[in-house]
């Protein structure tokens, strides 16, 4: 918007000399205005600070780490020498975050595309109020629910799974413990999924409902089923906004911390078999550890916090680039 | 192919909500009729009756019939999906599909209709040539449907509309959001397209009415709050000329809305 | 016109092939059963958690606070957490409000160039800090680096970084929706741009951007992890908020959970659906709110 202030009237502000090409420094800068653009380079300071403060602080224990960061897979970093890697939690983090986002993402956008296009019309308009009301519950509760009721009560389910499908790796159970109620990556990735389906799906409900109806009655008029009505106009135009859901789901899927330091026991085990008690994540190891950690432990959870941020920030740019893809192949941005 | 539609005693619902009522008319095959009169009188209901497309909105439903060749196509075992393969339609606001090419997009009747897709490219080409598109687009299938300008993407949707090669083809106000030039070609492409099919236009541009249609069907609300009705059908030439009742003479001079 | 023929029956051109039929109803089952596999578990936790919360909770729950009462004894309540939650919320709101809007204001109003769009990149980069970096940070600078020690403040900080960029971005947006018309006829008449803002603009966003604080507050008082490390949590009531640690509810609900005796879980299931019945408030005033707004969006 372009600034216009008048020379005459009430309340008027001497822009300084009207003439052409006035460096922008001569004029006077309105006092609201300069409040406001303090405010924005005070989020810029404060985004920096953070940003310098934590690096500056996670250095120290790195260097002393008598390990690869990336690679150990112990955490003793009040030890002497310190040892410790970010090895395990890493694993952890990205693993309950996918097997989160693999059941979530399904489930959430079936239930997207039923309050929008199946479910009849009174009843969708609730059915949307509730899921966005699902999507505001903290994940403290999540984190309670899923310890009370359901590390006891999936045991059964865990068994069936290694059981029947033990012989893929990921569900293998040679410790013969799926049988006892336990406290699984599996059922840390569960309630992760069910905390983040009512995001993802509260977004791709709000996206899908605001396709063009125009495009709905022209796959409807070439003689389209229902679901070919979805598939060819409703999906497509959606896809940026559905994806951008889904990287908010697995950005609050990777930095939850207290649903799964709930649900998680504090093994240390770069594992893939998720069925098994132990597994770890970044967040949940940081609100474990921090109260008994001393300055080079301290340090060291910091560093795991930043590679966190980092891994969130990626996600966040890699979404951007997606949905910026998407855009311009629709023809909506050149 | 072109088919014959055959109006007898039909009121569109909305419910319980009476829209139009007690429609009879006969479309002559290969004809352009036009459907004039002023807003919300129904005549976008009646037009949606005609492929069943009015039965999307939860509620809507008719009584009496609709004769396509002598076949009820409200008879129970009949798919409305399948239906409007035969009965294309054109909407108001071009509505190509965003994320599709402009080759994809006259394509995507085939493609649902899991047809052999062998010959698409002819077909396509087809389709393009008879909706006077293809010189403009024939290098530039792959291009986004959207890089085109209103008139044009029109155009394009006619094309996907005969591609799948309906026996009927209606349309809604198709040139009320296009320039006067854009609208000019499209009038155009329907003289030429009638050779083809049959056509129902609804406009609320009475020149236009005059220029494309051999008949014109004049409806309007039968009273305030009153369902639409069918008030004059009859030979363009004569409604402009000589309309027979009071109420088309009205609209036509302008003297109503 | 023909009167009404014997009609013929539709003939067979009129039919759907049976794979697209079948396509079809398979996809209608599957968005049912996709429906139903997320109402089972999301029904499950909201049911538990009322019922088992209910079963708990008094109004004696509400007005006691944990001091002297240890994870076995039956009684004790939430007021501490109570307490500590408004005075934590009061604070970062305080904080993180005013910052938001002057930051919105500049962004939609007066930005457009390289600056703008830096900062409307950093707020971005902002919405994705996990909540626990942010308690990390608190902790780091000031309860650890400055000698503060864990206070109710520390924790208002934390959550005021978290709720920031929401409510940048929620009033922008409401900002953005205020018609330029209505700019134009303001400036035309020769009013300033800050009193354009001021009196016109804002309130005409008025509604959007209190819905947009109210889903921010609804949000933030839910995150536990920043607490953590910040307020730290404490059995006794604490009304000053800048000195000791402090007890606020999704902490508690934590800190009850992890306990494990029958007596605090009960505890924590009545506490749980305390902060749900919170965010379910502000939620629903949030969307009344909306039927209101001056703008009347959807």
């Amino acid at each position: 918007m372009t600034q216009s202030t008048p020379t005459i009237g009430p309340g008027s502000h001497r822009p300084g000399p009207i003439v052409t090409g006035t460096p922008r420094k001569a004029r006077r800068i309105e006092p609201f205005r300069g409040i406001t653009m303090a405010a924005a380079a005070l989020v810029l300071v404060l985004l920096a600070a953070i940003a310098i403060f934590l690096v500056a602080k996670a250095i120290p224990s790195l260097g002393k780490d008598q390990k690869n960061f990336f690679f150990t897979k112990v955490w003793s970093p009040d030890a002497d020498p310190p040892l410790f890697g970010i090895a395990v939690l890493a694993f952890g983090t990205v693993l309950s975050s996918i097997i989160a986002l693999v059941i979530a993402i399904p489930v959430a956008l079936g239930v997207a595309i039923f309050v929008v296009e199946y479910a009849p019309r009174r009843l969708a308009t609730w059915l949307g109020y509730l899921i966005d009301m699902l999507a505001t519950v903290p994940s403290v509760v999540y984190g309670l629910w899923g310890l009370i009721f359901l590390v006891p009560h999936i045991r059964g389910f865990q068994h069936f799974l290694a059981t029947n499908f033990g012989w893929i790796p990921l569900f293998s159970d040679p410790n013969n413990r799926t049988s006892v109620a336990s406290r699984s990556i599996f059922v840390a990735s569960v309630v992760l999924a069910i905390m983040v389906l009512p995001v993802i799906a509260a977004i791709s409900r709000e996206v899908l409902r605001q396709v063009d109806p125009g495009l709905k009655e022209a796959a409807l008029a070439l003689g389209a089923t229902r679901w070919e009505m979805v598939r060819t106009a409703l999906l497509p135009p959606s896809r940026p906004g559905i994806i951008g859901g889904i990287m908010l789901g697995l950005g609050r899927a990777l930095g939850e911390t207290i649903a799964v330091a709930l649900v998680l026991g504090t093994s240390f085990a770069v594992s893939l078999h998720i069925l098994q008690p132990g597994g770890n994540t970044i967040a949940a190891n940081i609100a474990n550890y921090f109260g008994e950690a001393g300055k080079n432990g301290r340090s060291a959870l910091i560093a795991t916090g930043l590679v966190l941020f980092v891994m969130t920030l990626a996600v966040n740019v890699v979404a951007r680039t997606v949905i910026h893809r998407s855009a311009v192949r629709q023809g909506l941005v050149k | 192919m072109a088919k014959r539609i055959e109006v007898l005693d039909l009121s569109c619902y909305y419910g319980a909500h009476k829209a139009v009522a007690d429609v009879t008319m006969t479309i002559e095959p290969k004809t352009v009729t036009a459907l004039i009169g002023p807003s919300g009188c129904g005549k976008s209901t009646f037009l949606r009756s005609l492929n069943r497309l009015h039965e999307v909105v939860p509620g809507g439903r008719i009584t009496g019939q609709v004769l396509l060749d002598d076949q009820d196509i409200y008879a129970p075992d009949v798919d409305a999906v399948a239906l409007r393969r035969s009965v294309g339609m054109v909407f108001q606001r071009p509505n190509p599909f965003p994320t599709m090419s402009i080759f994809d997009n006259v394509a995507s009747g085939l493609k649902l209709g899991g047809g052999k897709n062998k010959d698409l490219p002819d077909v396509v080409e087809r389709a393009l040539t008879g909706a006077h598109l293809w010189a403009e687009v024939k290098d530039r299938l792959k291009k986004p449907a959207l890089a085109l300008s209103g008139g044009q993407q029109q155009r394009l949707c006619i094309a996907r509309a005969i591609a799948v090669e309906p026996e009927v083809l209606l349309m809604d106000e198709p040139c009320s959001a296009l320039d006067p030039i854009s609208t000019l070609a499209i009038e155009d492409l329907i003289a030429e397209l009638k050779d083809r099919y049959t056509i129902v236009i609804v406009t609320h541009n009475m020149q236009q009415a005059s220029r494309v249609s051999e008949q014109t069907g004049f409806f309007t609300l039968a009273g305030a709050g009153q369902p639409g009705v069918l008030v004059e059908y009859d030979a363009t030439s004569r409604i402009f000329s000589v309309p027979a009742d009071k109420r088309t003479e009205d609209y036509i001079t302008g003297r109503v809305g | 016109m023909t009167t009404a023929t014997a009609s013929r029956p539709a003939n067979q051109q009129w039919q759907i092939h049976g794979r697209r039929a079948f396509v079809n109803n398979l996809a209608t089952v599957a968005m049912y059963l996709a429906f139903i596999v997320a109402v089972i578990p999301l029904g499950l936790v909201i049911w538990y958690t009322i019922g088992k919360g209910l079963a708990r909770f008094s109004l004696g729950f509400l007005t006691h606070s944990m001091a002297g009462v240890g994870s076995n004894d039956v009684n004790g309540g939430v007021y501490h957490a109570i307490v500590g939650t408004v005075e934590q919320l009061l604070i970062a709101s305080a904080i993180a409000v005013p910052l938001g809007l002057l930051v919105a204001i500049y962004l939609n109003e007066y930005g457009g160039k390289a600056f703008a769009t830096l900062v409307r990149l950093l707020v971005d980069v902002m919405t994705g800090i996990p909540s626990i970096v942010a308690g990390l940070f608190v902790l780091a600078f000031w309860v650890i680096g400055l000698h503060k020690g864990y206070s109710g403040f520390a924790g208002a900080m934390a959550l005021s970084i978290l709720m920031l960029p929401v409510v940048t971005r929620a009033s922008e947006e409401m900002l953005r929706l205020v018609p330029d018309p209505l700019r134009e006829a303001a400036y035309a008449l020769g009013i300033p741009k800050w009193r354009v803002i001021l009196s016109i603009i804002m309130p005409t966003a008025r509604t959007g951007i209190t819905t947009g604080i109210m889903l921010a507050v609804a949000r933030v008082m839910g995150e536990t992890a920043p607490l953590l490390l910040t307020a730290a949590g404490t059995l006794f009531i604490n009304t000053n908020p800048f000195h000791g640690q402090q007890e606020a509810l999704p902490l508690y609900v934590f800190s009850s959970a992890a306990s494990g005796t029958p007596a605090d879980v009960n505890r924590a299931w009545a506490a749980a659906m305390t902060l749900i019945l919170i965010v379910v408030l502000l939620y629903v005033a949030a969307r009344l709110l909306t039927r209101r707004d001056a703008l009347n969006r959807r």
